[in-house]
């Protein structure tokens, strides 16, 4: 799926003939799976104990006991509502933007550029670039390429857009931004995986049966690349929506752009408060598990890897 | 084809200008690694080698990178040989929880990194476990494992069953066909997850942060500096790190390229 393409193959249909190995596939499977049970699955569950906890009666800080209390997830709704709301906000946003933006340049490079694989393996490379510079100053990068006194900024105050006393950097549109522009690549990838395989028969031959370029696209390229688009959308929307890095008033953010993920790293690390930081974190894992369930529903399990 | 007439001009800028877009702060991080700056690295100051030929004149930079290359080497060699595993059983054997197994693969990529961050400092707090090194390298193998497997399994869906049938045949056991036949196979699919999975635990920060206790990677250094400014030699690791990366990256698409083209052309 979305990281084939890593691997520079193009990988072909599962060859049925599938072995049947009693041992030898327990030996391959068992060592990751109780890893994977052991620091994926022990830690989520942990994560649930801890949010039902109320503070010990001894005052200590720090200090939980387990009571049931479930009235942490009503305290933390109501006291981090904005944080929430931005969170699935920004990452909406963020998503539309990415997606608007890498499907015309993954259908280029996977259509449009199959009969010339250097230039394809070349652009493809550009894609994944940024991940093998850090993500960090990436986004310094641009908040110094976007700051108050930067000629962008002042573009903004001489068109207009923005009044004199206002700024770019701390605003909602440019942690938007710097999130769009971190996640681009993760949209790209499964849109590009997707589209290589894309049969233009098909396309010609709705072009043949007289149907408008406008109506190929969204009878035809559309729906066949919608596995695509899915895939891209989940691996985009969900760590955007845990992200705080962009929002972080140090990054491109302020103390008004705050996330989910901002207020559970200051639960945690900072006020010892784990009971309310597990509760976020839960909150947060559930509404992703319905997205990955609905999308399950829809394609089953076999196209998640 | 007349009648995709967009793809000829606008798909190509379009595409370019993306592009573009996305090297724009690589290029501004490469830029400001040469600037003579000498505290914050913010303003341009003029052109000089100085941070390059001394990257180690700011010794918290580099211990910052060298525990990041040390958390990152042995990451990877675990999470390389557990998902290799996972991937050659996910396509070449049929079992019955094979869903399942998929879907628990899946879910590591799907979970947003501060949940899997604040899940294992709370486990390893309530084990006793004090954060440090081993605490980050556990982390990093967990969420580096999903990544291998996706990577590796793309690899082994190409590979031609039958050469291992041959050899097989040919009286080679088990233990043989595996380290002759199908280990070479792979080795390309698996040096790119290694490749990918060094990337990923060399640029995390979130989980890392959870779970460093006092000590400092790569990321989590320019996390905390970043309040008061990142200096110079950051951007020389990390400029350093990129053309290495896009240097063995390229090599192999380009040569994946031309590979095919030979095929195409018989």
């Amino acid at each position: 799926m979305a990281f084939a393409a890593f691997g520079g193959a193009n990988p072909a249909k599962d060859s049925g003939n599938k072995r049947k190995g009693g041992p030898i596939v327990l030996a391959l499977l068992l060592p990751g799976l109780i890893y994977l049970a052991l620091f994926f699955m022990t830690p989520l569950v942990n994560l649930v104990v801890t949010s039902l906890e109320s503070p010990d009666p001894t005052g200590a800080i720090g200090a939980y006991f387990y009571d049931f209390n479930i009235g942490n997830y009503a305290t933390v709704v109501t006291s981090y509502m904005p944080q929430i709301l931005r969170s699935f906000g920004y990452a909406f946003a963020a998503t539309l933007f990415a997606l608007a933006i890498s499907y015309p340049v993954a259908y280029y490079i996977g259509v449009k550029l199959r009969s010339r694989p250097l230039l394809q393996r070349l652009m493809l490379t550009l894609v994944i670039a940024p991940f093998f510079i850090s993500f960090l100053l990436r986004t310094i990068a641009w908040k110094q390429l976007l700051s108050d006194n930067s000629g962008f900024v002042s573009l903004l105050h001489s068109t207009g857009i923005l009044g004199q006393t206002q700024f770019f950097i701390g605003s909602d549109a440019a942690v938007i931004f710097g999130l769009t522009y971190n996640f681009i690549p993760f949209m790209t990838l499964p849109l590009f995986t997707n589209l290589e395989r894309l049969d233009v028969r098909l396309l010609e031959a709705a072009s043949d049966l007289y149907a408008s370029p406008r109506k190929v696209f969204s009878k035809v390229t559309l729906p066949l690349s919608m596995p695509g688009i899915i895939s891209g959308t989940l691996l985009t929307f969900i760590p955007i929506a845990g992200d705080y890095v962009n929002a972080s008033r140090d990054f491109l953010g302020s103390s008004k752009t705050s996330m989910i993920g901002t207020m559970v790293e200051a639960d945690y690390l900072q006020n010892w408060n784990y009971p309310s930081a597990s509760a976020m974190s839960v909150l947060l894992m559930a509404v992703i598990l319905v997205l990955v369930t609905a999308y399950v529903r829809r394609s089953g399990t076999e196209d998640l890897l | 084809m007349k009648k995709f007439a967009i793809g000829r001009f606008v798909l190509p800028a379009y595409s370019a200008i993306a592009l573009v877009f996305l090297l724009i702060p690589i290029v501004y991080t490469i830029v400001f690694s040469f600037n003579d700056s000498t505290r914050s690295n913010t303003v341009w100051e003029g052109f000089t080698f100085r941070h390059w030929l001394n990257v180690c004149s700011r010794q918290d930079v580099c211990d910052a990178v060298s525990n990041s290359i040390l958390i990152g080497v042995i990451s990877t060699i675990f999470a390389t040989i557990l998902g290799t595993a996972l991937a050659i059983a996910l396509v070449r054997y049929s079992f019955k929880a094979r869903s399942l197994v998929s879907l628990s693969l899946f879910l590591p990529m799907a979970t947003p990194e501060v949940v899997l961050g604040a899940g294992l400092a709370g486990l390893f707090f309530n084990a006793g476990v004090g954060a440090g090194l081993v605490t980050i390298i556990i982390a990093h193998v967990m969420f580096c494992l999903s990544f291998v497997v996706v990577t590796v399994k793309a690899r082994v869906q190409t590979l031609d069953p039958t050469l291992e049938e041959a050899g097989a045949d040919l009286y080679a056991n088990p233990t043989h066909v595996f380290t002759k036949i199908t280990l070479p196979l792979l080795m390309p699919g698996i040096i790119s997850a290694a490749l990918l999975s060094f990337a990923l635990s060399f640029d995390d920060f979130i989980i890392t942060y959870f779970n460093s206790g006092s000590v400092t990677t790569f990321p989590k250094y320019i996390y905390v500096a970043a309040s008061r400014g990142v200096p110079a030699e950051a951007n020389v690791i990390a400029s350093a790190v990129f053309l290495l990366a896009i240097v063995i990256v390229l090599a192999t698409q380009i040569r994946g390229a031309l590979k095919r083209a030979k095929l195409a052309k018989g």
